[in-house]
């Protein structure tokens, strides 16, 4: 048996893990700090996902976070030394020709202004004059500084930035159980490997109720993942990312001139089997929502689908900050399709409760007591772009009470 | 530069009627029953050029397996070549028609 | 909701139907050929089909006569859908596509029979126009009625060298080398346990080489440092024979072979395990000896395990009688037995084949960092071995692909996948059972952005 004593210990290395890491060591270089992870870094949602980096849309409550990760994010080469495709394209937040949808875009126009994001509401007129390949919107929120970034690079480059900042990276190494006793963290892990630590940072995505429980509190985590494809490469022409209001299709271009897709409804998928099934009927309605779009597309081709396991909340607001029960044990987890933004944000703030015991960030809305004292509400998203059994899910919780 | 002189060699007598197709705008006689790749490689030596290295592709494995060969149609429409039948009139491009412009 | 839908028309597919249609079965069969016959048992288009004798010899022809009358015979119970690719199977249903429209289709017993494609190994130059698959340049001609180029070489381990070597020269190529890259002591040991299992098939093989030599063709063994050059097309084939001499051959196309890859997307994606053979030196699917994989599902030909047309025909036949026995119907006790014992002779030699005709896997680690490994997206060898090498590098290959791209491309690792394991387990000196397999997603292939789903019973 090895036993590894640590300031930090961290379960889960996918972005929220690394970036936790990273920024630990960079703002203590003496905080000794462990990422142990069960598979490989970044394998699960924080590799698989979209990869939007989209500040507007958000909770107004995720806004301040969002912003602070956004000026990290446009550091990344800084940060890490490697760019992994990050790029400011822009994002459109567009609404069809309907009341409900263009009154969600002139709302999160306001509130990220209120949040102090600049943002452009466009008429068809003027959608029309920048992307005319772009079809069926009637209106948009234009967000210059939202951006993209190659998902499948970011969390292993961050990982390799934290080691070389002085973090231990553990892979292939499950956290069987942790406790606490006295003012010390256990931790057992595969391999019999034991650590000790006086911090603990609960980053398990979609398992880490699991490691809640370890502890006696739990959150109702729905584990889904939208459907997602891509096309062959075409001509580099679609610049930003966009993102139809009513969830039917999100679409951006590579470089290379692959056409990224998440489509609808979420679907369920397994941790327990580590599997993300994608529905082949979703990925067909995903390719005529994306055609009726942008028409340009309508002779190439679906070159493969895929979804992930990401941890869901009724309310669509992940948990971010301590424990109700254990001191020194940090939550971080349930990001609600939003998590890949806001990871280096997440990061640095779990730096601040760490080395200074608070954030200057607010968290309150993140909070897990929220569903114990039933305060929570289940967000409209659920009902929308979520599959049925979904829904079920999500409004079946504990503190669901409030539904709006 | 004068195109390279293809290789591609048919050694059967076409008996069956033959097709009008345009490869790049040229008029090319193939025939009845042919791939297109067969059509386009007994013409000239190149189907399309590689997205990441612009190196001429002429499809690899000619039974539908590598994908190597996909080409355009006038009309924007991806076909693969090896297994895809010409048609009379049809009009096959050896790279991607003029898109939107760039944003 | 159809009884049975067989998925390929290839030798097995056609076998299985045969039985299937006999015991007043109707089965579905789909296959996104023009024409049924798979592989081995291609038909040309109309235009060509008189021609095909020319191209075969007469023996084969009329073999291929004989299946094509067989599965003509049964036509009426039969429903043959060309040009039908079944692109993804989840939770009991077979999705496929026929000129973007998809249908997806219920089954009660599923059958597939989707054959094997030629595997590769990255040699310098293999991207260049001109060069193409060994099988790929047999079926150009028995398909197309076409060659790859006026002087060819034959280049790789395969029992197929050389008789596509043979079939080129017959109709008027000139057949610049066979260059065979399994040395001939390696061939010496596997000829015994050849000659026990199907002397005549070895008898035909030994008399391909024989003639070739007798028309003057150059026939190496152990050819090692194998590399293609030219400006824009091939033009000149380098290699070392084994006398350790360097030659420069001037050509104007290369066939280039190493055995067959079995294609096992469709099981994969139905969740099937697959377990890596060493002798094959690939994943294949765990299935029973009459090819049942999971409830319902069942698997025959070389896309379940390697074994050659008449493996395929009968593993096909015993697979109907599977589904059949399954659903309770009486199946002939006798004949299915002896199926089974000649299935395994058939597959004993393939196996030795396997070991006469072996995969230069070795060549991995040394192949040259510039040599394209993954040809869909152009990565070279040594991008993939300087990923290896970094701090967290991957250890398996989906891994190396999330990382590199490499395996991401249009045809789904079915070129490169088998090699990147090579490559990785000689950088990782580990075995390379475990470096993995690419995981299938669907589409099996690309399909159509403008495709649209129609309902299973409009037509
Ligand atoms: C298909 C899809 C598309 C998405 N698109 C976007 C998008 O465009 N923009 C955006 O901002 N967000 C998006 N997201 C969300 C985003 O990917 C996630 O919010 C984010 O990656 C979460 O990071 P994480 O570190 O919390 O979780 P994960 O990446 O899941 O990491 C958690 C890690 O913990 C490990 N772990 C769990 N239990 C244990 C244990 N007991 N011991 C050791 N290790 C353990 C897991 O193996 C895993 O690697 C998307 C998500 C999905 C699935
Ligand atoms: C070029 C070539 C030449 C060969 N020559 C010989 C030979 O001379 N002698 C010999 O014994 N063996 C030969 N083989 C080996 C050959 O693979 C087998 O012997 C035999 O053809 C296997 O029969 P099968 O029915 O298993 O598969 P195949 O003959 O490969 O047939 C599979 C069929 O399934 C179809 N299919 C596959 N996937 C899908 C899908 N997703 N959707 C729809 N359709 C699908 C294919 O179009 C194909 O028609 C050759 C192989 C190749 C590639
Ligand atoms: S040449 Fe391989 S798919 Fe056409």
């Amino acid at each position: 048996m090895t036993v590894l004593r640590v300031n930090t210990a961290i379960v889960g290395g996918g972005l929220m893990g690394c970036w936790t890491a990273l920024m630990l060591r960079r703002r203590d270089p003496g905080h000794c700090v462990c990422v142990i992870e069960k598979g490989k870094v970044g394998a699960q949602a924080s590799g698989v996902n979209y990869g939007n980096l989209r500040i507007q849309g958000r909770h107004p409550g995720q806004l301040p976070l969002s912003l602070r990760a956004a000026s990290l994010w446009e550091r990344l080469p800084d940060l890490i030394g490697e760019g992994c495709e990050f790029d400011a394209t822009g994002h459109l937040y567009a609404a069809r020709d309907d009341a409900r949808e263009i009154a969600k875009v002139e709302t999160a126009a306001r509130q990220a202004s209120e949040a102090g994001l600049a943002t452009e509401l466009l008429d068809a007129r003027a959608l029309a004059q920048r992307w005319p390949w772009l079809n069926g919107f009637s209106m948009a929120s234009w967000s210059p500084r939202d951006a993209i970034a190659n998902p499948r690079l970011v969390t292993p480059a961050v990982a390799r930035a934290a080691r070389a900042h002085g973090a231990l990276i553990h892979e292939d190494t499950a956290v069987h159980g942790a406790a606490r006793t006295g003012a010390v963290f256990r931790i057992d892990a595969a391999g019999g490997l034991t650590i000790e630590a006086d911090t603990l940072i609960n980053a398990a995505g979609a398992w880490a109720p699991e490691v809640a429980g370890w502890f006696g509190e739990g959150a109702p985590i729905v584990p889904a993942g939208p459907p997602q494809f891509v096309t062959d490469a075409v001509p580099y022409f679609i610049r930003p990312s966009v993102q139809a209001v009513d969830g039917t299709v999100i679409f951006r271009q590579v470089r290379q001139g692959h056409v990224v897709v998440a489509g609808y409804p979420r679907s369920p998928s397994d941790p327990v089997a580590n599997r993300a099934p994608v529905d082949a009927r979703k990925i067909v309605n995903a390719m005529g929502h994306l055609l009726r779009a942008v028409p340009a597309l309508e002779g190439a081709t679906l070159l493969r689908v895929w979804s992930g396991i990401e941890g869901y909340l009724p309310d669509m607001l992940p948990v971010i900050g301590p424990s109700g029960t254990t001191p020194r044990l940090v939550h971080a987890f349930g990001f609600c399709g939003h998590g890949f933004q806001l990871a280096p944000g997440v990061g640095d703030v779990l730096a601040d409760l760490v080395l200074e015991g608070s954030s200057r960030t607010p968290l309150d809305r993140f909070s897990i007591g929220r569903f114990a004292d039933g305060s929570a509400e289940v967000a409209e998203h659920f009902t929308r772009e979520f599959d049925r059994s979904l829904q079920v899910q999500a409004v079946a919780h504990p503190g669901a009470q409030r539904t709006r | 530069m004068m195109p390279a002189k293809p290789r591609l060699v048919r050694v059967l007598d076409r008996t069956a009627a033959s097709a009008t197709i345009t490869i790049d705008g040229d008029v090319v006689q193939a025939f009845a029953g042919e791939s297109v790749l067969v059509a386009v490689l007994a013409h000239t030596t190149r189907l399309r050029t590689h997205e990441v290295d612009g190196a001429p592709r002429a499809g690899f494995c000619l039974m539908g397996a590598c994908q190597d060969c996909w080409v355009w149609l006038a009309d924007g429409h991806r076909i693969r070549a090896c297994t895809t039948r010409v048609v009379d009139g049809m009009a096959v491009l050896t790279g991607p028609p003029a898109g939107p412009a760039d944003a | 909701m159809h009884s049975t839908v067989i998925v390929g028309a290839g030798p097995a597919g056609m076998a299985a139907a045969v039985v299937l249609a006999r015991a007043g079965e109707h089965p579905i069969i789909v296959d996104e050929a023009e024409q049924p016959g798979g592989q081995v048992w291609r038909k040309p288009a109309a235009p060509l089909q008189p021609a095909l004798a020319r191209i075969l010899g007469r023996a084969a022809a009329a073999e291929h006569e004989q299946a094509h009358a067989e599965f003509a015979s049964i036509a009426a119970s039969v429903d043959h859908r060309p040009r039908h690719l079944a692109w993804n199977l989840q939770g009991g249903e077979l999705f496929v596509i026929e000129h973007r429209r998809i249908r997806p289709l219920r089954y009660g017993a599923l059958l597939l029979a989707t054959g094997a494609t030629d595997r590769l190994l990255p040699v310098p130059g293999w991207t260049l126009p001109g060069v193409f698959s060994l099988g790929g340049a047999q079926t150009l001609l028995k398909d197309q009625g076409a060659l790859i180029g006026r002087r060819v070489v034959f280049a790789g381990a395969s029992p197929l060298l050389y008789l596509a070597a043979l079939q080129y020269k017959a109709m008027g190529a000139t057949v610049v080398a066979v260059l065979d890259t399994t040395a001939l002591p390696e061939k010496l040991r596997a000829t015994p346990a050849l000659a026990a299992a199907a002397p005549r098939v070895l008898a035909r093989g030994l008399s391909y080489m024989a003639r070739l030599r007798a028309g003057g063709v150059a026939i190496f063994h152990g050819v090692t440092a194998l590399g293609i050059e030219g400006q824009d097309y091939a033009e000149r084939v380098r290699f070392r024979c084994s006398r350790g001499a360097e030659h420069d051959l001037a050509v104007d196309a290369v066939a280039l072979g190493f055995g067959l890859r079995a294609e096992t997307q469709l099981l994969d994606l139905a969740g099937v395990p697959l377990a890596f053979d060493v002798d094959f030196r690939q994943w294949l699917p765990i299935v029973d000896g009459d090819g049942r994989a999971a409830p319902g599902l069942y698997a025959a030909g070389d896309g379940c395990t390697i074994g050659g047309a008449a493996a395929a025909a009968i593993s096909g036949r015993l697979a109907a009688y599977a589904i059949l026995a399954d659903r309770g119907v009486a199946v002939p006790a006798t004949e299915v037995a002896m199926l089974r014992a000649r299935l395994a002779r058939l597959r004993a030699f393939q196996r030795a084949l396997s070991r006469a005709f072996a995969w230069p896997a070795h060549w991995l680690a040394d192949a040259r960092d510039d040599t394209v490994l993954c040809r869909c997206e152009n990565v070279t060898v040594g991008v993939v071995r300087a990923a290896v090498a970094a701090p967290l590098g991957p250890r398996e290959v989906n891994r190396a692909k999330a990382l590199t791209r490499c395996g991401m491309g249009r045809c789904q690792a079915r070129f490169c996948g088998l090699a990147t394991a090579e490559l990785m387990a000689h950088a990782l000196a580990a075995p390379v059972a475990t470096m993995g397999r690419h995981r299938s997603q669907a589409p099996v292939k690309p399909i159509p952005l403008d495709a649209t789903l129609v309902d299973e019973d409009t037509p």
